[in-house]
């Protein structure tokens, strides 16, 4: 044998010591090893943060958090003599009790598992002392969402368990399974401020199931970290008044600060009490509501669209005056001939044009912005035309979404040149097909908070800022916003504005209030389905703007009616505080807007209606 | 006639450790995947121990063919086998299976197959092949590359399956070369590379650089006398930087993220000890609670409760560890230490340099996968995971083993035939 056999043979011994000598240490010097076998199974328990709180504009806690426990199992450690006490204590039957107990063997013998789910703090608290003698059991303290007012449920949104499509989506990789998440509206958008940080225990427990104590005197544990509270630029009082004043209605109000464009109140009927998709009967409710034919999911103030109706002539005056084409002076003669009219024939002027509704002074006001003659072409007239109004509108934040910070916001529909083609082919529309939009009508569809949003347009006489719901972080207010400019010369603004007081004083009687000067004009939108909706888009008081507002309210006939009158009520209560006109309020409250004409016709139309349906039975 | 001489020659020493050893792994591997409540025997199929069952019963048909193969069939067939696996070790790398982040598994129905496994096998079979020509000086440089490209070409192929624990086991093979003459330097080099790479990790890089300037000026003054050694001493000292600074390369960039915390865990053990520190942590404690004699068979607590991770195969030894405890454990030290004595034994008794240079091979690969396998479950070295031979549940590594022994103990058994036929 060489020298070379000889030192791989000293390498394989060395080896064989080294590890002899290394297992006597380990095993046999050492105890450390024994003593962790012996508390070695460690227990990881989650530590759910606290949600953030949500408070209202001033300082009003809105959405708070509830203790609830979850009751979870380990099944290796379930030393059950007789599960009928545990069950009778649960309030669950013997089935129940044995599918939930496989359920979770099949899961993970040594892992826990829930049990029940969500026992609130009073049910909690009769059965917590008796727990203790069901080894196997142990409660996990979590909150779920309560609520201080029942309102807002819509743009609050809710909180549930997050589902394994959002887990595959989660690529921050900080969501677990059985982790709350916020499922739409704010608690959706501000989801990342609101969570927290989850922390984590680790406590042994030894192989018989007993508690030694935390692992590592708790070195590796980690603290919670609660969500940051926000606040919103709501008025909880102001929501609630709307919210009561439009119970039992299909409608939607939206009113903003026209001054930061904060939205003051944002209602959305029907809705749902936000308390009933918070604990353990969340499935129940949520699938309730979610069949619900009225859909109460449905945010119609950001989501719904309908046509603005003659707020937009609104609009129309001022692109016409920017345009040059029409002057606030100017006298334009209207016999009532060129479309259908409520408005008696006469002598109009922007002003008069506003307060009476003129359709045909409109059509002819909108027919000088599209046909500016720079064509011989009557065709591409109107494309130019359509092009240089679609430019101003835009500016408007209609046909767009304006960027609100609240999920699912709808962009409504501004039609243009490409539209049109698409709809009637290239060079074959003119202002001819396109005249019902001089009124708002048409094509055209907006939503409430864009109406709004257009009150404070008006308020400012030429700029928005976009509307947002969320005022502060943990007490800090969030970045500044920049103003939106229309582009169109503030001394335009006046007849407009002059017009929509008079709109007040002289039409829509319910909506006036006696020393707060509101400018607001009524719409009143033909809807093909049924009886007509109410629309109203007003800011007041008139020289210092505390409130813009648009209300919608659905198959409620006149603008003047339904909506302007919520509307005013909601203005009054903003800025005096307290409703003076109960007789206003008796209207709203009990919710019979129609005049006689109105009932006659939806009489008929429901007598068609049934006609149609017995010659069709299918 | 022929068979019973066969019988007579075959060394029973080595088979009887083998059969121990895998008897006694077949034990550990139901210890190992016990559970008192599911209640299941040792030969139930859904139990590990049921299926390695097949695997022991497969392996002794391996066996018998062996036996009953030409025992100059290996040598002749050498670098064909060899030059087969290393095709399948491409094909593996085209058309493989990617499982737990090694692209190492062909599938063929519900069967799956690692060529690594018989890769080490066929890369003894051609080392020794190429070795053992006779009228070639081993000691030559060129004939030493080759050899070395023996096994660095299939090491090459694992570590691009991503298989960085089963491409190590080639390297190995050192032994071998250094058995048939690679100048021991060869040897040095790599342990100093070892230290290197364990100091850059250690310490501060900065402080690793100034040190290396510090000690390479100092053996300029104190031995360099002439211009070529102060050259080469220079250069070694450059060439050690250069190291250095590699190696933060090679840490964040060569090796994966899995690998990369197992390192740092080696280093740091208390860094983690719920993360990556937690195979490691939890090895320990099972063979560390073991004590003298253990805690009986099936009476092991760590791993009723599966804390140990990979326990019927890479760390099965903490099975034995805690239920048979320091006694149980030196043991099995022991059973693998006289094996691979005994192995260098039979291969220094050969007459033909192919069967003693593949005879090293084995004693070679099983050292390592035994080495580093122990070592590691008692924090000893980064987990690696490659199993322990005849030991840890698995088809395709009990299989590869036998068949690298079995084919030894054949060339064994007929070394008094190659001097007649030369």
């Amino acid at each position: 044998m060489s020298s070379r056999t000889f030192i791989i043979q000293g390498i394989i011994v060395l080896i064989g010591l080294i590890f002899t000598i290394r297992l006597f240490y380990i095993q046999v010097v050492n105890d450390e090893y024994k003593r962790a076998a012996q508390n070695n199974i460690i227990q990881e328990i989650v530590d759910y943060p606290f949600r953030g709180l949500i408070y209202d504009r001033n300082g009003d806690l809105m959405v708070y958090n509830k203790p609830v426990y979850d009751l979870m199992v380990i099944p290796k450690e379930v030393d059950l003599a007789d599960s009928s006490e545990l069950i009778k204590l649960l309030g669950i039957d013997h089935q129940t009790f044995n599918k939930k107990l496989n359920k979770a063997k099949s899961y993970s013998s040594i892992l826990s598992s829930k049990f029940v789910e969500q026992i609130p703090n009073d049910e909690f608290a009769k059965i917590q002392d008796r727990l203790i003698n069901f080894s196997g059991f142990y409660p996990l303290p979590r909150t779920v969402r309560g609520y201080n007012h029942h309102i807002l449920s819509n743009t609050l949104g809710y909180v549930s368990e997050i589902d394994r499509r959002e887990l595959n989506r989660d690529t921050s990789n900080y969501y677990k399974p059985g982790d709350y998440i916020g499922k739409t509206g704010i608690e959706k958008e501000q989801e990342e401020i609101l969570r927290g940080k989850r922390g984590v225990r680790y406590k042994i427990v030894n192989v018989q199931g007993v508690v030694k104590g935390e692992f590592s005197d708790g070195q590796y544990d980690t603290a919670s970290i609660p969500g940051q509270s926000i606040q919103l630029t709501i008025d909880t009082e102001l929501q609630s008044y709307a919210e009561y004043l439009l119970e039992g209605k299909v409608a939607s109000l939206v009113a903003i600060e026209p001054g930061t464009g904060e939205i003051l109140a944002m209602v959305s009927k029907p809705s749902y009490d936000p308390s009933l998709l918070s604990g353990r009967d969340f499935g129940k409710n949520f699938d309730k509501i979610r069949k619900d034919s009225l859909k109460p999911l449905y945010n119609r103030p950001l989501q719904a669209t309908y046509s603005p109706g003659s707020m937009f002539k609104t609009i129309q005056s001022l692109i016409a005056m920017q345009e040059g084409v029409l002057t606030s002076e100017e006298k334009i003669r209207c016999d009532g001939t060129l479309i259908g009219d409520h408005a008696p024939p006469g002598i109009y002027d922007v002003e008069k044009a506003i307060m009476l509704s003129s359709n045909n002074y409109f059509y002819k006001v909108f027919k000088r912005v599209i046909e500016q003659g720079v064509h011989d072409s009557r065709y591409l007239d109107s494309r130019v035309g359509l092009k240089k109004w679609n430019d101003y509108i835009s500016r408007f934040g209609l046909g767009h979404r304006l960027g609100v910070d609240i999920p699912n916001e709808g962009s409504g529909l501004v039609p243009d040149v490409k539209f049109y083609d698409k709809w009637y082919g290239e060079n074959r529309w003119a202002f001819s097909n396109i005249y019902s939009l001089s009124i708002g009508q048409g094509e055209l569809l907006v939503t409430p908070l864009q109406m709004a949003n257009l009150g404070a347009i008006l308020a400012n006489r030429g700029y928005y800022y976009t509307p947002h719901i969320l005022k502060a972080i943990d007490g800090e207010t969030s970045e500044y916003l920049a103003p939106i400019e229309m582009g169109i010369d503030s001394t335009h603004y006046e007849s407009v504005i002059n017009g929509m007081e008079s709109v007040i004083k002289r039409s829509a009687f319910r909506a006036y209030i006696p020393d707060i000067a509101i400018c607001g004009k009524t719409s009143t939108v033909e809807n093909s389905q049924g009886m007509d909706h109410s629309g109203f888009m007003a800011f007041a008081p008139k020289d210092d703007p505390k409130i813009a507002i648009a209300v919608y309210v659905e198959n409620a006939g006149w603008g003047a009616r339904a909506a302007a009158s919520t509307a005013s009520l909601v203005i009054e209560k903003y800025i005096r505080g307290n409703i003076t006109r109960s007789w206003v309020e008796d209207f709203v409250l009990k919710g019979d807007f129609l005049d006689e004409d109105q009932k006659k016709a939806l009489e008929e139309m429901n007598r068609e209606k049934a006609k149609a349906k017995t010659n069709n039975p299918l | 006639m022929r068979n019973e001489s066969l019988i007579n020659s075959l060394d029973w020493q080595v088979i009887l450790i083998y059969l121990v050893l895998v008897f006694a792994g077949w034990l550990n591997i139901y210890a190992a995947d016990y559970d008192p409540d599911l209640n299941q025997g040792i030969l139930s199929l859904q139990m590990s121990s049921g299926k390695q069952l097949i695997w022991i019963i497969t392996s002794l048909g391996i066996i018998t063919f062996i036996m009953l193969l030409d025992f100059r069939f290996y040598d002749s067939f050498a670098y064909i086998i060899y030059g087969i696996l290393i095709a399948l070790l491409i094909g593996v790398l085209l058309f493989g299976r990617e499982v737990a982040g090694s692209k190492s598994w062909f599938e063929i129905g519900s069967m799956r197959l690692q060529p690594a496994e018989f890769t080490k096998y066929a890369t003894a079979l051609g080392l020794a092949k190429f070795l053992s020509k006779p009228l070639r000086q081993n000691s030559e440089l060129k004939n030493q590359m080759i050899g070395f490209a023996f096994f660095l070409v299939p090491m090459a192929l694992i570590i691009l399956q991503g298989d960085l624990g089963s491409a190590m086991v080639f390297g190995s093979l050192v032994l071998v070369m250094f058995r048939e003459g690679m100048h021991p330097l060869i040897l040095i080099v790599g342990l100093s590379v070892a230290v290197v790479f364990l100091l850059t990790l250690l310490l501060n890089q900065t402080v690793l650089l100034i040190g290396i300037t510090v000690l390479t000026l100092l053996f300029v003054g104190l031995m360099a006398k002439s211009p070529k050694k102060i050259a080469i001493i220079l250069l070694l000292g450059v060439v050690t930087a250069g190291f250095v600074k590699s190696v933060d390369f090679i840490l964040t960039d060569v090796l994966k993220p899995h690998q990369q915390q197992r390192v740092m865990q080696l280093l740091n053990p208390n860094r983690d000890p719920l993360g990556a520190g937690w195979q490691v942590t939890q090895s320990k404690i099972a063979i560390g609670s073991g004590g003298w004699t253990g805690k009986g068979y099936l009476q092991g607590t760590q791993t009723k409760f599966n804390f140990v991770p990979d326990q019927t195969t890479d760390n099965i030894f903490c099975t034995v560890g805690e239920e048979h405890g320091w006694f149980g454990s030196i043991l099995l030290v022991a059973a693998f230490t006289y094996l691979f004595l005994r192995l260098i034994f039979l291969a220094e008794r050969q007459k033909s340099t192919f069967a003693r240079i593949y005879g090293y091979g084995v004693v070679s690969i099983m050292f390592f996968h035994f080495a580093f396998n122990i070592a590691m479950t008692i924090g000893l070295f980064p987990v690696i995971g490659i199993p322990l031979p005849f030991f840890s549940y698995g088809g395709s590594a009990l299989w590869g083993f036998t068949i690298l022994l079995f084919t030894f103990l054949k060339l064994d058994a007929h070394r008094m035939q190659v001097l007649e036929r030369i």
